[in-house]
């Protein structure tokens, strides 16, 4: 293992993660010690407006993995319909905490580590937009990291960051930690509203959008983890001072979440738009005996990339002109020593238990997907299966009310594209099976 | 696709009425707590914790637990069914005290994930979903953990062990059915997994150093590490600077 360079080392921005390497962080009096709180002080003399051009100026995108504008996003709710002829709707903060994408791992460690700065960004957040009800959607599975919340969530009632009359601002605020069950499909933002209202996580049709139908069909406003706690530091830095980080039309820092076959699997906070030459530079490169084969740059979701596309800058607008998505940059490293056919094959096993069955394109289309490598992968693939895989992709992509069907697709179609000498390897018996036919129950 | 089935006995009503209450006096309170939580009129917010709440008393969702959250909300047992069976942390079997999930999604199983599952299945004599003869242990594969930094993991009731291999994961689960807890890597303590679901129904961890224990270890801190001991930060900034005023809009405030 090499040192980082110091061209990769000045890529470092510690912003959101700055407060991590402090075990006491998680405290209130600590958080207060490190600039904590003094952001909402800052937000609550400032007019909603205000803070929401501010948000808009920094140009905020979201961090859940899609990528849109967080300012544009809060300015869809009708702010001023809190008339006081009492027929407007309440407004609501939904905040995303159901972390599951494959190889997306930051906002756990967010929340286990620094949880006051989601619940600071989720009051100036609901001040902006008007709301007095914050709900947090947490993972089930994430108990610690529900732990640390829901103590900040308190600490900060005790301190009167929450509940009535804020800091003698008149406004009011009542937050509350709901727990998943254990659905990946609820960090879609619909499926997410269903569940919080106590259905079956499933999308919804859009029109109407949750700004004006969300949650209770009230106007909300759904961000991740990362969107949230970013900004309390947009609020105490400013718009400018965000955008001296990351690209043009990718401002501020990110956490990518670096893990397989490198050196120093972790969690690297740097400028938007940091190459994977670079973030392998500060991870200590890949494993003795490994060499970059496929990599995702944001989770199973966005398609494969190659090592082609080491110097490639990991903003929202250039992973897209490159054919894939920034996603939750989460960016898991295989090598020549991992088998790309098997790999998909597990991606689309997840999407297979995942798929909510609403639509039929992705609840069929995965289940037969995953049938169709089970077949390859125990040395009975034809060539056709490799058309079959295409054209069921060609049915499943943006056939379906959310966008699960479109990331199965993606570790498919772009794995084929890289890598069809590797399925065909399999097809004529070059690779040796990898299942069993017993695996093969119901292939056929 | 199983379900919950409906006993049929539960339709006699007159028979119903004359049994004993499944669920204590104190459990009817933690619900009425718990659907407190949420706004009036939106009751139903609650049927996720309570189905939770019911777990952490009898260790799976009963057909006797549908239908208190159906009471408790007054909504239907299909609807509250319909609930149940679509979420992967609700169990419809006995589970042991321990529920051990090996994540073998691809990152973790290209890192020795699937070894993981497969040791364990060897040791336990169990499939995915499925309980040690004992009694100690429910075994199942989970997907994706959120630790791929970590990786591969195996959680104990959802507390993390990181970086595990198939003879540290055999080795842990020995322990655990010899009685012992050992620690996880990040996480608290071990608890029970019917006291877990009580948690996850909402109600607070109160045991002396559980929000306190570890959450970090290298992988986590890995970039802030290094920018601090390269002495890099991010830009500065004046905490003092103004936010702007945006331009005028009608009506604001």
């Amino acid at each position: 293992m090499t040192a980082p360079s110091a061209e990769a080392l000045a890529a470092l921005t510690p912003v959101l993660t700055k407060r991590w390497t402090n075990p006491d962080a998680w405290k209130i009096d600590v958080y207060e010690r490190l600039e904590g709180y003094l952001a909402l002080k800052k937000a609550l003399a400032a007019n909603p407006d205000d803070l929401i051009a501010l948000i808009k100026d920094s140009g905020l995108r979201g961090r859940g993995g899609a990528g849109f504008p967080t300012g544009m996003k809060w300015a869809f709710i009708p702010q001023h319909d809190s008339a006081e002829d009492g027929t407007a709707k309440p407004h609501y903060l939904v905040v995303n905490a159901d972390e599951g994408e494959p190889g997306t791992c930051k906002d756990l460690p967010s929340m286990m580590n620094d949880p006051h700065a989601l619940i600071e960004g989720i009051i100036i957040a609901s001040y902006a937009i008007r709301a007095n009800r914050a709900f947090i959607y947490i993972r089930g599975e994430a108990v610690h990291a529900a732990r640390r919340v829901q103590n900040a969530i308190d600490e900060a009632y005790a301190k009167g960051y929450i509940g009535r009359d804020i800091l003698g601002s008149g406004f009011d605020l009542e937050v509350v930690l709901h727990r998943g069950a254990g659905a990946y499909i609820c960090g879609e933002e619909t499926a997410l509203l269903d569940s919080l209202e106590g259905f079956r996580g499933q999308p919804r049709l859009r029109p109407p959008f949750p700004a004006t139908h969300g949650l209770y069909a009230c106007p909300t406003v759904v961000n991740n983890v990362g969107t949230i706690s970013s900004v309390p530091h947009i609020v105490l830095g400013g718009a400018a001072w965000w955008k001296q980080m990351g690209t043009e039309r990718s401002s501020g820092p990110i956490i990518y979440s670096l893990s397989g076959r490198v050196t120093n699997p972790g969690q690297y906070e740097c400028g938007m738009g940091t190459t994977l030459r670079t973030l392998l530079d500060l991870a200590g490169g890949m494993l003795p005996g490994h060499n970059l084969k496929f990599w995702t740059p944001g989770g199973s979701s966005t398609p494969l990339l190659t090592a082609e596309y080491l110097d490639l800058p990991l903003d929202f607008d250039s992973v897209a002109a490159a054919g894939s998505i920034l996603g939750t940059t989460a960016v898991q490293i295989f090598s020549d020593l991992d088998d790309v056919v098997y790999a998909t094959y597990k991606w689309l096993e997840f999407y297979y238990h995942e798929s909510c069955g609403k639509c039929t394109p992705c609840r069929e289309g995965n289940y037969w997907m995953v049938r169709i490598y089970r077949r390859i992968l125990a040395g009975e693939g034809t060539y056709e299966d490799l058309d079959t895989l295409l054209d069921t992709c060609d049915n499943v992509l943006g056939r379906a009310f959310c966008a699960l069907g479109d990331g199965a697709t993606s570790p498919v179609t772009s794995s084929i594209q890289y890598f069809k000498q590797d399925y065909v390897d399999y097809i004529e018996g070059r690779t040796p099976p990898r299942l069993r036919s017993a695996d093969l129950v119901g292939a056929h | 696709m199983d379900s919950i089935e409906v006993d049929r006995r539960e339709a006699d009503s007159a028979e119903a009425g004359r049994r004993e209450p499944v669920f204590s006096d104190a459990t009817v309170a933690r619900a009425r707590e718990i659907i407190a939580r949420y706004p009036a009129g939106r009751e139903r917010s609650a049927l996720l914790p309570l189905l939770h709440l019911v777990q952490a008393e009898q260790g799976q969702v009963t057909p006797a637990g549908v239908e208190f959250c159906a009471e408790q909300l007054g909504i239907t047992k299909a609807q509250v069914g319909a609930v149940a069976t679509f979420y992967t942390m609700y169990k419809r079997r006995p589970t042991g005290e321990y529920l051990v999930s090996v994540c073998t999604n691809t990152l973790c199983d290209v890192l020795g994930g699937g070894h993981i599952f497969r040791q364990l299945s060897e040791d336990l004599g169990v499939g995915h979903d499925e309980t040690a003869a004992d009694g100690s242990i429910t075994l199942e594969h989970a997907e994706c953990l959120a630790a791929c930094d970590y990786a591969p993991v195996v959680t104990v009731n959802y507390e993390f062990y990181d970086n595990q291999t198939p003879e540290s994961a055999s080795a842990l689960v020995a322990r655990l059915r010899a009685g012992e807890r050992p620690a996880p890597t990040r996480g608290a303590g071990l608890c029970t997994l019917r006291e877990m679901a009580l948690q996850n129904a909402g109600l607070t961890d109160d045991r002396a150093g559980a929000v306190d224990a570890v959450a970090a270890s290298a992988p986590t801190m890995r970039g802030t590490r290094l920018a601090e001991d390269n002495n890099i930060t991010a830009p500065r900034y004046d905490v003092n600077a103004p936010i702007p005023a945006a331009k005028a809009v009608e009506g604001a405030r």
